[in-house]
């Protein structure tokens, strides 16, 4: 799936599949599916800078004023109809609403099924 | 101690999005209040008194809401800047009231941690807290204050609950002279972010038990409203539920009033003598006033409907759901209301834009906003169909006046996504602005909130839209008037009138597009709204009471307009900026001429493009 035009705009090279060290298992927020529960474990800054209308440093902020910080329990609750995005997840608790694109950053390691 | 010797004091309340801040200053100031804008931005700006029991009157200044003071939308900066007391044209506040939702506390702790870090006094709100219990969370009060370092009261705004507790709090803080402690805010970084929530979860630890009982009722409804079929299938139907109420509950009454109206011009047409003053009286003052209270009805209607939905927590859900959609022509999800608004009128459409904090992401939506099909274009559309397009069956069971009407609906829309997608490709390349949302609980609407948001609202409007519409139908008429026909003159006295000569001065640069000059001094008065080029159509073509009998007019035009000239017209006004109302709000709502002035230019271009290509293809095929 996924013929997603602003997902295909990220260059290769800056796709870094690199789990945060120390937390094998850990995925991005972005790709997590409805009915995925985990703990965040991560928060970062680096995906497609320039891609966004702010750098993502900023966007770093923004997640984690949102309560997207290390340690809350997060759970996927709903996707869109199209591209399935945006994503409503539960942090904590709180619900939030956010594009997939805006979620790469957060890496989550999920509860097993 | 008398009044006079106590100086007024000045309190802001600050706090998250849908902590119910706005409840609590209505709670606090009832009917007095004051809605401007903050000098020099188009935040709003809503002030409000309090008659303390001391005697003391206290001005409250309700802040748009926020999850950090690091202002990252217009409103935010002005949030920031008035509870550091450095906001330009503001007195800095004595005492700043947090207003939180009781049974969400974790974020506003971490605001609670900033604000302290200004050293200004504070108090803590905490309001719902009704739910709170009804939830069965504990809070232990005591500790709380005493870890954030400032007193507490406990609110039920919607029902008039804590509000004299709180006020003799801030009253007593007040009168108290509560030193200021030195401002130490400076804008965290992520690190600091990340040691506020740790702290922020700490104090969450040692004094609020998880509620008994947590709130699953908003989580049972998200399962229907946020399904991804189901749920657009419940946003499609309410949109038509309230299409339907501003097109028949309001038609009713803006139908009365244009009634109305039309009968007060007769009134004094037929007791005054003809002359001047009662031209201007008639057809200025009365058709200009007439002009903006026809929209009210409307206007009221559909922000009935959008405050019921914002207050039950509806509307962050139907940008989530149209958020896609919207993405793909660089909207963001919350354009879908102002966008669909516009629909009925771009007025009340491009007002509601202040949903969408981000500004490119607003200003997008205001330029496209016009495009879409408002009703004040059926009126000119029904002419030019039932003139020129033959009632021919297509297909069966469509018919080709529909189907021309429904082309050009689709028009208004394509044309809408199609400039929004070029303004962010071409022009604000590569800004997509990350689309974070809080998804609030849904919270049943409280009918004095609503009704006072809905006063609020229509208040708004006829102040606002009305002291730019009025003005501007004077000078149409003015325009149309002066100066009057020569004794002896056999045509229209439009035809001698100032409009009437730009109509013919500019009536060869319309040439191209098959415009004759009776219809280029027709776009002339029809500038003041759309509707009105019907009935300038009638007067320069001699036809009394063109509204009253739109066959004869439609008949005459047949006669006169090839139909490459009528098709024209049609494309023309899809894109045609005709609505002077629209360019006073659009003025308003960006404060400045700069705005109105780029509408004017790429809506001109469009529609000349639009009726040069059709114009010249009709004539091609031999329609001419």
């Amino acid at each position: 799936m996924d013929p997603d035009p602003v997902h295909d705009m990220i260059p290769e090279t800056a796709k870094v599949e690199i789990a945060p060290a120390g937390v094998e298992g850990a995925v991005r927020l972005s790709e997590a599916k409805p009915g995925d529960r985990g703990v965040i474990v991560d928060v970062r800054a680096e995906r497609h800078a320039g891609d966004h209308g702010v750098d993502v440093g900023e966007l770093q902020r923004r997640l984690l004023e949102f309560g997207f910080v290390e340690g809350a329990r997060i759970e996927v609750m709903f996707e869109g109809a199209i591209w399935r995005d945006p994503i409503a997840v539960r942090v904590d608790d709180m619900r939030i609403g956010l594009r997939r694109r805006d979620a790469e950053d957060v890496w989550v390691l999920l509860d097993a099924r | 101690m008398s009044d006079a010797a106590l100086p007024m004091a000045r309190i802001a309340l600050v706090g998250n999005p849908n902590s119910g801040k706005t409840a609590l200053f209505n709670a606090l100031t009832g009917s007095r209040q004051k809605v401007a804008n903050y000098a020099g931005v188009t935040v709003e700006r809503k002030e409000g008194q309090i008659s303390a029991p001391s005697g003391r009157t206290i001005s409250v200044l309700d802040l748009p809401g926020t999850y950090s003071l690091r202002a990252r939308s217009p409103d935010e900066v002005v949030t920031r800047d008035a509870v550091m007391g450095k906001l330009a044209g503001e007195d800095p506040p004595d005492v700043l009231v947090c207003v939180a939702d009781a049974t969400n506390l974790r974020l506003v702790l971490r605001l609670i941690l900033e604000l302290k870090a200004v050293g200004r006094p504070m108090v803590l709100a905490l309001n719902m807290y009704d739910i709170a219990q009804r939830q069965g969370l504990r809070i232990d009060l005591e500790g709380l204050s005493r870890d954030i370092g400032c007193p507490i009261v406990t609110t039920v705004a919607t029902r008039k609950r804590g509000i004299e507790d709180l006020v003799a709090q801030v009253d007593g803080l007040i009168a108290a002279g509560t030193l200021r402690a030195a401002n130490t805010w400076r804008e965290p970084d992520a690190g600091q972010i990340r040691d506020a929530h740790r702290e922020a979860q700490r104090i969450l630890k040692a004094n609020v038990r998880a509620p008994e009982r947590p709130d699953t009722f908003t989580g049972k409804v998200d399962s229907v409203l946020l399904h991804p079929v189901a749920g657009l299938l419940i946003l499609l139907t309410l949109l038509f539920v309230m299409f339907q109420a501003v097109f028949t509950w309001s038609k009713a009454v803006g139908d009365l009033m244009s009634d109305g109206f039309a009968g007060l011009g007769a009134f004094i047409s037929a007791h005054l003598p003809a002359g001047l003053l009662t031209s201007f009286l008639t057809d200025g003052v009365i058709s200009g006033v007439g002009s903006v209270l026809v929209f009210l009805p409307q206007i009221l209607v559909l922000f009935f409907f959008i405050i019921l939905l914002e207050d039950f927590g509806y509307m962050a859900r139907a940008a989530f759901l149209m958020d896609r959609i919207m993405g793909g022509a660089g909207l963001h999800g919350r354009a879908f209301i102002p966008l669909l608004s516009s629909f009925a009128c771009a007025i009340p459409g491009i007002m509601a834009t202040r949903v969408i904090d981000n500004k490119r992401d607003r200003l997008t939506t205001i330029m496209v906003a016009p495009l879409m099909t408002c009703s004040a274009r059926i009126p000119v559309y029904t002419l030019i169909i039932s003139a020129f397009i033959p009632n021919r069956p297509v297909l069966g069971v469509l018919n080709l006046p529909g189907l021309v009407m429904f082309g050009l609906y689709a028009a208004g829309i394509l044309s809408a996504l199609g400039v929004s997608f070029i303004t962010r490709r071409v022009f604000w390349r590569g800004a997509v602005e990350p689309f974070l949302m809080e998804l609030p609980a849904y919270k049943l609407p409280d009918p004095v909130n609503v009704a006072r948001s809905l006063f609020l609202r229509g208040k708004i409007f006829l102040t606002r839209a009305g002291t730019i519409i009025f003005p501007i139908m004077i000078l149409v008429w003015f325009l149309s008037s002066f100066p009057g026909a020569p004794a002896g003159a056999t045509d229209p006295a439009i035809n001698y009138s100032l409009a009437g000569r730009i109509g013919h001065f500019i009536q060869p640069a319309l040439g191209p597009i098959g415009f004759n000059w009776q219809m280029t001094v027709a776009l002339i008065p029809g500038f003041a709204a759309r509707e009105v080029a019907v009935a300038a159509l009638g007067t320069v073509y001699a036809i009394g009471a063109a509204d009253a009998a739109p066959g004869a007019l439609a008949a005459t035009l047949q006669h006169h307009w090839s139909i490459a000239t009528g098709l024209s017209f049609l494309a023309w006004y899809v894109f045609a900026p005709q609505c002077a109302s629209t360019f006073g709000v659009v003025k308003r709502e960006t404060n400045s001429w700069f705005w109105p002035g780029v509408m004017l230019v790429y809506m001109t271009s469009l529609a000349y493009l639009a009726a040069f290509i059709v114009y010249q293809v009709a004539r091609a095929s031999g329609l001419g």
